[in-house]
């Protein structure tokens, strides 16, 4: 097995504020491979969005990494000074954010706005730069003429693709993306999904993608990790995470989906709702909600166990092995 | 005739009856000529006990439909009758008093849809104070306490005291839904009230909608873009493009033989983590801004079946089954034998629906 | 369709601070106190309220009394020293505290009340109404504010009333154009839509539903303003445009100038008044940043610190 692209090892992240600290992401280990999708699912407060920012570098106060190494082709990201990460930063991994219209600038044409990030990572010839900024346009689908269109007057799915189409710009090996679908509506969405997937076969570079909304990925991802308050709950193969879901907490989430097709059947979602992150509950985390709690699981941290080719954080498989972290 | 006997209720008469529903915005300064169609000539009906899922993406017309239902601005054309009543031609406060008193509306927002100044018995009391003169003060308080336990904030007394930051984000929409009942209503108008909440919690709030209808005996207009849940909750679906309904009849039927390309084509597009392959198409999902558009199909651009009719003639509502409608001009109704055939080209995933 | 603030049940992750609009007075209390430039400001203007009320606790002596020497310096009879007339400077700025903290705080109340009341039905009632007012409230904003307060106090009588309405004329305009923006996001806001669902009046909800959710703004308006007045009262008086027989710091510049003091080489006469104006200044100043602070946790500095180790 070739080594990983991207390995983060026991990473922690806390808000420091006057009155507690906060820790949103509690020592998540994962890997990306070369070419790989992987999906990371999770809701409101479980610190995906965070985990993301951190991975990417792009944590601002009081929100802080407080251990662990993001090792991103050898190099620990976590130690790399601003300088250092320039050369890093678009150029090997890429970043497209939730909404376009928070990341892009209104004043500035689409064509300015690449020319201005080539030119801001260096090392990029005058004449790369005048053309460049077409193709990756003409990649995600869109006219060339749109170089001068400003934000607004595309449409939301149109400024989504520009968006991949920037993060394009230096054919990074990494592409990390912000739940990028979710301003969408389903049918741009899946044009969109389908287009990220022609792309990164087209190209071999791999998507660590962050969703809410499971049946986003479900198609498209190699693996999917589910986080739910700050921990990995599980990870391993996208079929074996939809077929055969081990956490109580992934079961109730797949099945919180209402289906379009197949027997209606009545919906639980998962009562309760998701711990505050500054005083989680004793043992598991999901216990006040898991539907298959038993006596150990208030007051025992589960460790995240190896059942066949999948990781899981429940104590219903502890007479698993543990997985070892990475 | 365009529209089925049977879409109204047993005893004939529609709660709420729409005709011709129309609403244009002026674009540009006041002397502009360019109009948004946001929503044209719609018939819909809602009976009683009934929920009746309004489908559409964005600029599709559905939230100006709410709008338009909730008195919050007049149609440009059209009539909505309530109870046979005209609504826009109520004037006096007392009946448009009476009207919303019968009609309330549930926010999509539940973060900006309650006063931050003030605990969230505010608006519930209010209710009870504009529209149930009768009760005296303890009797409100009890009624509150009544329909906080109704949507499941217990203990009613505590949650009735709690700002709105210090309630989640599903929490507060059970609340818009207790304002909605304090006033004994009989048609929730109810615009995307789960699309901002966590998946694991839209279940709770779909439930209780079903129970509302059950238990209450309110009707409710459910808007939604997730045409998946709309299935869970809806007794029928209208479905909207682009200002105008495309199909509309009872749930099971459109979901199961879709008549509309469009409506087809929103079907595949859902994403269902249980099915094996998605299936593929080359719309990249544009939905037109229907700014002084002329006539036709307002559909035609996107339309794998287009024909020259299409450009021309606007496609009415026509019978396509039993109470199942679709503005469609290549359409095929289902033969009276029941033999269903559809116009179906897109390689649409296989179809188990059958109603459990 | 919705954009995609999705949601939880969990309380928002931000740790409840005591905002102004839910906190008790308690938790207003702590907010100040734990905020340095709350408790730095609100000790100023407090100290200057005191000094307002009670004069004669700090200054004994009569202000006007022309008795002492003249154009002395500091001493410990005189802590300021004496104007040309005789006068103790000290006193004069205890005593003069009142009134120009009383015309300060009018001004800024009425003008505070008056952009509030034209900015929100501008916002709020829009259309016709909307752009009226906002064409007023533009024409106030264009005119240069000094030149304008000259010619108005040069036209009508000298005294204090005439101050306070010209003052209030010329500075209630750029709060009306905040509160006007602050009132047009709110428009936005659900929670209006659903008053008027209700069958709420509009009276109402420019009164129950808007206006108080306004108040932090409403305050922060009052003390930015004040800044702003305390300065050019001064200024006006100064100018010799005020009532010169009342005695305020801006009246005392106004006789220092007229006395020559800086050319007798009378420094603090000339000097302590105006400082005076800079600390009722500052004071306003440093409760209005802490108050934008308290209410806006992104603007708090930030201080990096070690996180502390849990258990």
């Amino acid at each position: 097995m070739p080594e990983p692209l991207l390995e983060v090892e026991d990473l922690s992240v806390s808000y420091l504020t006057d009155s507690a600290d906060i820790r949103a992401v509690d020592k998540v280990n994962l890997s990306v491979h070369a070419g790989e999708f992987l999906g990371i699912v999770g809701e409101s407060g479980c610190g995906k969005s965070t985990l993301l920012f951190a991975i990417a570098q792009l944590l601002s106060p009081p929100a802080e990494i407080t251990s662990g190494r993001v090792v991103f082709r050898g190099q620990d990201l976590v130690q790399l000074s601003d300088s250092e990460l320039r050369h890093v930063r678009w150029r090997d991994y890429s970043v497209v954010m939730q909404s376009a219209m928070n990341a892009l600038n209104p004043m500035k044409s689409i064509g300015a706005q690449f020319k201005d990030t080539m030119r801001a990572h260096e090392q990029a010839s005058a004449d790369a730069i005048r053309s460049r900024p077409a193709e990756v346009l003409r990649l995600v689908g869109i006219d060339e003429a749109h170089l001068d269109s400003s934000p607004h007057q595309l449409s939301g799915g149109m400024r989504q693709r520009a968006m991949i189409a920037m993060a394009l710009l230096f054919t990074p090996q990494l592409v990390i993306m912000d739940e990028p679908t979710s301003a969408l509506d389903v049918v741009a969405q899946r044009s969109l999904m389908t287009q990220i997937k022609e792309l990164q076969q087209q190209f071999g570079f791999a998507v660590m993608f962050v969703t809410h909304d499971m049946s986003v990925i479900a198609h498209y991802s190699d693996r999917v990790m589910v986080m739910y308050a700050g921990q990995v709950a599980e990870i391993g193969e996208t079929s074996s995470i939809f077929e055969r879901p081990l956490h109580p907490y992934s079961k109730g989430l797949l099945d919180a989906f209402p289906s379009v097709r197949g027997p209606r059947r009545p919906l639980t979602g998962i009562p309760g709702s998701p711990p505050d992150l500054g005083r989680p509950p004793s043992g598991c985390r999901f216990h006040p909600r898991c539907s298959e709690v038993m006596a150990q699981c208030v007051t025992t941290e589960p460790d995240l166990y190896l059942v066949e080719a999948t990781q899981v954080r429940c104590l219903l498989y502890a007479a698993h092995r543990e997985a070892a972290s990475a | 005739m365009s529209r089925s006997a049977t879409t109204v209720g047993e005893d004939g008469a529609a709660l709420l009856r729409t005709v011709g529903l129309t609403r244009h915005f002026r674009l540009g300064g006041l002397l502009s000529r360019r109009m948004l169609h946001a929503v044209d000539d719609l018939d819909l009906v809602i009976n009683e006990r009934e929920i009746v899922a309004l489908v559409g993406e964005s600029g599709s017309g559905k939230t100006t439909v709410a709008r338009l239902l909730a008195m919050i601005y007049p149609p440009t054309r059209g009539e909505i009758y309530y109870h046979e009543r005209s609504v826009h031609s109520l004037r006096s406060r007392k009946d448009v008093l009476w009207y919303r008193g019968e009609v309330p509306m549930v926010f999509q927002d539940p973060y900006s849809a309650m006063n931050p100044v003030f605990r969230v018995a505010h608006g519930v009391m209010r209710n009870l104070k504009l529209h149930r003169p009768e009760l005296d003060r303890a009797q409100r308080r009890e009624e509150a306490e009544r329909v906080f336990d109704i949507v499941g904030l217990n203990p009613a007394g505590d949650m009735l005291r709690k700002f709105p930051y210090e309630m989640s984000g599903g929490q507060r929409q059970r609340v818009g839904f207790a304002q909605a009942l304090a006033v004994r209503p009989k048609l929730i108008l109810a615009d995307e009230p789960v699309s901002m909440l966590d998946v694991s919690i839209r279940a709770g709030i779909l439930n209780m909608m079903a129970s509302l209808r059950a238990d209450e005996g309110a009707s409710i207009l459910y808007i939604t873009h997730d045409i998946a849940s709309a299935r869970y909750v809806a007794d029928r679906i209208i479905v909207m493009y682009a200002g105008h309904a495309v199909e509309q009849g009872p749930t099971e039927v459109v979901l199961s033989r879709p008549k509309h390309p469009y409506t087809q084509l929103l079907l595949s597009a859902v994403p269902d983590p249980r099915e094996k392959a998605v299936p593929v198409s080359a719309d990249s999902g544009e939905p037109p801004r229907v700014i002084s558009p002329g006539e036709g199909c307002r559909f035609r651009q996107r339309c794998p079946y287009a024909i020259d009719k299409c450009a021309t003639i606007t496609p009415a509502l026509r019978p396509m089954g039993p109470a199942h409608d679709a503005a469609c001009h290549v359409a095929v109704a289902d033969p009276v034998d029941g033999d269903g055939q559809s116009v179906d080209g897109i390689a649409v995933a296989a179809r188990d629906s059958h109603v459990e | 369709m919705s954009t995609a603030a999705i949601t939880s049940e969990a309380a928002p992750l931000e740790p409840v601070i005591a905002t102004r609009q839910q906190g008790s007075l308690g938790r207003f209390m702590q907010a100040i106190l734990r905020n340095r430039k709350a408790t730095a400001g609100s000790l100023i203007l407090l100290l200057i309220v005191f000094v307002a009320a009670f004069p004669g606790v700090i200054a004994r002596d009569d202000p006007q009394a022309a008795i002492y020497g003249q154009d002395l310096g500091p001493s410990w009879q005189h802590l300021l020293g004496t104007t040309q007339l005789g006068q103790d400077v000290f006193s004069q700025v205890i005593w003069g505290t009142r009134l120009t903290l009383i015309v300060t705080v009018v001004v800024s109340a009425i003008a505070t009340v008056i952009s509030m009341v034209i900015g929100v039905t501008a916002a709020y009632v829009g259309g016709l109404t909307d752009r009226s007012l906002s064409l007023l409230t533009d024409i106030f904003l264009i005119i240069p504010t000094l030149p304008l307060l000259i010619v108005l106090a040069s036209y009508l009588p000298p005294g204090t009333v005439t101050m306070i309405v010209v003052l209030t004329l010329t500075s209630w305009a750029f709060q009306a154009r905040q509160l006007r923006s602050q009132g047009l996001s709110l428009r936005a806001r659900d929670f209006l839509a659903a008053a008027r669902v209700r069958g709420e009046r509009t009276s109402y909800i420019i009164l129950v539903e808007i206006i108080p959710t306004m108040t932090s703004l409403i305050v922060a308006s009052f003390l930015g303003l004040s800044v702003f007045v305390v300065g050019f009262a001064a200024g006006l008086q100064f100018l010799g445009l005020g009532n010169s027989t009342e005695l305020t710091w801006g009246t005392m510049l106004y006789y220092a100038q007229q006395g020559g003091a800086l050319e007798a080489g009378n420094a603090w006469w000339a000097l302590a008044p105006g400082a005076a104006v800079a600390f009722l200044g500052a004071g306003f100043a440093l409760v209005n940043y802490a108050f934008d602070e308290i209410g806006n946790p992104a603007l708090r500095p930030v201080r990096k610190r070690r996180a502390r180790t849990t258990a």
